[in-house]
C-alpha cells in the first residue's frame, strides 16, 4: 500500500492553475526528491497533497482520501516540515520538539514513556540534544531548522513530508539531514523532500519527481531524470554530469545562451573567471 | 520555580487582594468586622455592616476578580493565537462594541430609566461588534491569511464602533450626560450590584470555558498556521473559539465595568517568562495575574483618593504604560 498516491492532483491559487494534473505514489523505503525551478508548485503540490489546501483529483494518504481524515488522523498518517521556519515563542527547544507529539497525546495528557523516547530520538537524529533547554528563538538559523526538523521527526508519521529542509544547513549538517531520510527510508517509512541543491538531490535520493510550470516532467531515478537536455529546458541552465564515487554528481556550468545577458557574452574570454 | 508553584503563589496573591478588596472602603468597618458580617449576614448583629458587605463590597471584589481574569485569560489566548505580543482584548471589537452599547443606553437616557439596561446594551454591542467582525474576516479557509485578517477587520470594526461612541458623545443632549458618558467610559467598579454580577458572571464564565479549551492549538500555533494544522490542530475551531470566548468575557465585563486599559497586555507578558513562554502554560497564569492587577488597583483606587472617586481605567493605565514601557525596554536590550 502506497503512503501517498496523487491522481491527476490540480491546484488553483488566485485563478491560475499551480498544480497541474499530477500523479505520483510514495511507497514505503522511498526516499523522492521533488525538485524544479522557483515557481514550479513544489510546495503547492506537497502542501495539497496533506490536505492543506483545497485541490481537485485524487489525494490518498495511507490508502484513505485526505478529504476524508480528521486533523489528527492526517497527522499521524504524515508529518509536513512548511519551507517557513516559524518560531513565535521562546519556548526551549525540548518543548517545540514536544509539539511533534500532539497527534498522539489525548488532550491534557502528560507525555507518556514512548513519547519522550520519540522526542529524545528526534533530537538525537536532528543532533539538537545539546540545546534541549534553550529556548528555540535564541539558535542560529541553520539549529532552528535542525530544531524543526527534529519536530517533524518526533512525530512519527510513516510519511514525512519536509519543504526545503536542507536550505539554510552547512554542508556537515546537510549531508547528515540526508542520512537522517535515508535512514528513515531504510525503515520502511517514506520522504518527499523538495529540494534546489540538485547535487545533494541526485547523490542521495532513490527518485526524483522534476516539476515544471505544476507539471510533473519527468519522475524516477535520478540518473534517468537528470540530462543535460532536461535541465537545459526547464532550468534553463547547462550542467555537466558526471558519475562520482557510485551515484550521479551535478554541476550546473552556466545559463543557457539564449537567457544569458548579453554583456556576459560581448566580455568573452576576458572576462575575470572565463574560460 | 515549576508551573504549579507559579499558579500556587499566583493563587495565594489573589485569595490575600480579595480578602483586601473586601474589608477596604469608606464605611469606617474592620476587616474582622466585616468578614464577619459578611458571612453571617443580618444575624450577625450588625445589619448595617452586613448590607455594605454583601450588598456593595462582595459584588464589587467578585467583580474586580472575574474582570481582571477575563482580561487577562482572553490577552494571553489572543496573544497566542495572533502569535502577536501586541494583541490585547479589544482587538478584536468586543469592548468598542460594548462601549457604544452602554454609552446610548446614557445618551438616550435609558439607563437612568431602568438599571440594568446599560450592561444589556453593552452585550448587544459586543455581540453586534463581534459578529460583523466575524463576517468581515471571511470564509474559513484550511490554512493561511487567517490571523491577518481578523486583525484587520478587527480593527475596522473596533474604529466604526469608536467612531459611532465619539458621535453619541458630540451630540449628547446636556452636560451632564456627556460627563456621565466620559466617567462611565474611564472604567470603574464602584456601586456596581449583585445584580450586575448575575448578568455579567454567566457570560465571563462562558468565555473563559471556549478559551481554556485552546491551550493545545495555541501551543502549536508556535510553529505557523501551516505546521499547526499538519499536526492536528482544527484552525477553524480553534478561531471560532478564540473569537467567541473572547467576545463573550470581554464583552460581558466591559459591560459592566467599562474599558480597563492595559491589564490584558501587561498580564500575559509579566506571566510569559515564568511558564516558559508556552501559550498553554500562559492561560491560567495570565488570568490569575490579571485577576490581581485589577483586584489590587481597585484597593489602590479607594486608598489613594477616597473623596475623588478615581476611576480604576486611568489607575490601571497609568501604572500599566509605563510598565509596559519599561518591558519593552528590557526585552530591547535582551534582543540586542
Amino acid at each position: 500500500m502506497s503512503l501517498l498516491a496523487l491522481e491527476g492532483l490540480s491546484v488553483s491559487l488566485g485563478g491560475r492553475r499551480v498544480v497541474d494534473g499530477v500523479s505520483l505514489a510514495v511507497a514505503p523505503g522511498d526516499f523522492v526528491g521533488l525538485i524544479g525551478p522557483n515557481g514550479a508548485g513544489k510546495s503547492t503540490l506537497m502542501r495539497a497533497a496533506l490536505g492543506l489546501l483545497p485541490a481537485a483529483g485524487g489525494r490518498r494518504l495511507g490508502g484513505e482520501d485526505v478529504a476524508r481524515l480528521s486533523p489528527p488522523e492526517r497527522a499521524r498518517r504524515a508529518a509536513w516540515l512548511p519551507q517557513e521556519r516559524e518560531i513565535a515563542w521562546p519556548v526551549s527547544v525540548q518543548t517545540l520538539v514536544g509539539l511533534g507529539r500532539a497527534p498522539w497525546r489525548r488532550p491534557g495528557a502528560a507525555f507518556s514513556e514512548a513519547d519522550r523516547a520519540a522526542v529524545a530520538d528526534a533530537m538525537a537524529r536532528a543532533d539538537v540534544a545539546r540545546f534541549a533547554d534553550r529556548p528555540a528563538t535564541a539558535l542560529s538559523g541553520g539549529e532552528r531548522a535542525r530544531v524543526l526538523i527534529a519536530r517533524a521527526l518526533a512525530q512519527a508519521a510513516p510519511l514525512v513530508m519536509a519543504d526545503e529542509p536542507a536550505a539554510g544547513l552547512d554542508p556537515a549538517h546537510q549531508i547528515a539531514l540526508m542520512e537522517t531520510f535515508s535512514a528513515l527510508a531504510a525503515e520502511g517509512r517514506g520522504v518527499v523532500a523538495s529540494m534546489h541543491d540538485l547535487g545533494l538531490a541526485a547523490r542521495w535520493c532513490g527518485r526524483l519527481a522534476l516539476l515544471d510550470a505544476g507539471r510533473l516532467v519527468a519522475f524516477g531515478p535520478p540518473a534517468e531524470v537528470l540530462t543535460e537536455a532536461r535541465l537545459a529546458a526547464v532550468y534553463g541552465v547547462r550542467c555537466r554530469l558526471d558519475w562520482i564515487e557510485g551515484a550521479p554528481s551535478v554541476t550546473p556550468l552556466g545559463r543557457t545562451a539564449k537567457d544569458a545577458p548579453a554583456t556576459l557574452e560581448l566580455s568573452g574570454p576576458a572576462a575575470p573567471g572565463g574560460s | 520555580m515549576s508551573g504549579r508553584a507559579v499558579l500556587a503563589a499566583l493563587a495565594a496573591l489573589v485569595a490575600a487582594l480579595f480578602a483586601l478588596s473586601l474589608t477596604t472602603g469608606p464605611a469606617g468597618l474592620g476587616a474582622w468586622e466585616g468578614l464577619r458580617a459578611l458571612a453571617l449576614g443580618a444575624d450577625g448583629g450588625d445589619a448595617a455592616a452586613a448590607l455594605v458587605m454583601r450588598e456593595l463590597r462582595l459584588p464589587r471584589a467578585i467583580l474586580g476578580l472575574a474582570v481582571g481574569a477575563t482580561l487577562g485569560l482572553s490577552g494571553a489566548a489572543l496573544q497566542g493565537y495572533l502569535r502577536n505580543p501586541l494583541a490585547e482584548p479589544g482587538l478584536i471589537g468586543a469592548s468598542a462594541g460594548a462601549t457604544l452599547g452602554a454609552v446610548l443606553t446614557i445618551h438616550t437616557g435609558l439607563a437612568a430609566a431602568f438599571a440594568l439596561a446599560l450592561p444589556l446594551a453593552g452585550l448587544g454591542g459586543a455581540l453586534v461588534a463581534v459578529a460583523a467582525v466575524t463576517a468581515l474576516a471571511g470564509g474559513e479557509r484550511p490554512s493561511g491569511g487567517g490571523a491577518l485578517t481578523l486583525i484587520l477587520a478587527g480593527v475596522a470594526v473596533t474604529s466604526l464602533m469608536a467612531a459611532l461612541t465619539s458621535l453619541a458623545l458630540n451630540l449628547s443632549p446636556n452636560p451632564f450626560a456627556a460627563v456621565e458618558i466620559v466617567f462611565w467610559m474611564l472604567g470603574s467598579l464602584t456601586d456596581r450590584s449583585m445584580l450586575h454580577v448575575q448578568l455579567a458572571l454567566p457570560f465571563m464564565a462562558l468565555g473563559w470555558a471556549l478559551l481554556a479549551t485552546l491551550g493545545r492549538g495555541l501551543d502549536a500555533l508556535t510553529l505557523g498556521e501551516d505546521a499547526a494544522a499538519s499536526i492536528g490542530t482544527n484552525l477553524a475551531r480553534l478561531r471560532l473559539c478564540a473569537v467567541l470566548g473572547t467576545a463573550a468575557s470581554v464583552g460581558a465585563a466591559t459591560s459592566v465595568s467599562g474599558a480597563i486599559g492595559f491589564v490584558g497586555l501587561v498580564a500575559p507578558h509579566l506571566m510569559r517568562p515564568l511558564v516558559g513562554a508556552q501559550p498553554s502554560r500562559l492561560l491560567p497564569a495570565a488570568a490569575l495575574a490579571g485577576a490581581a492587577l485589577v483586584l489590587a488597583a481597585d484597593v489602590a483606587v479607594r486608598l489613594i483618593a477616597p473623596e475623588r472617586d478615581l476611576k480604576l481605567g486611568v489607575v490601571t493605565a497609568l501604572i500599566g504604560a509605563p510598565f509596559f514601557l519599561w518591558l519593552v525596554w528590557r526585552a530591547r536590550e535582551r534582543l540586542t
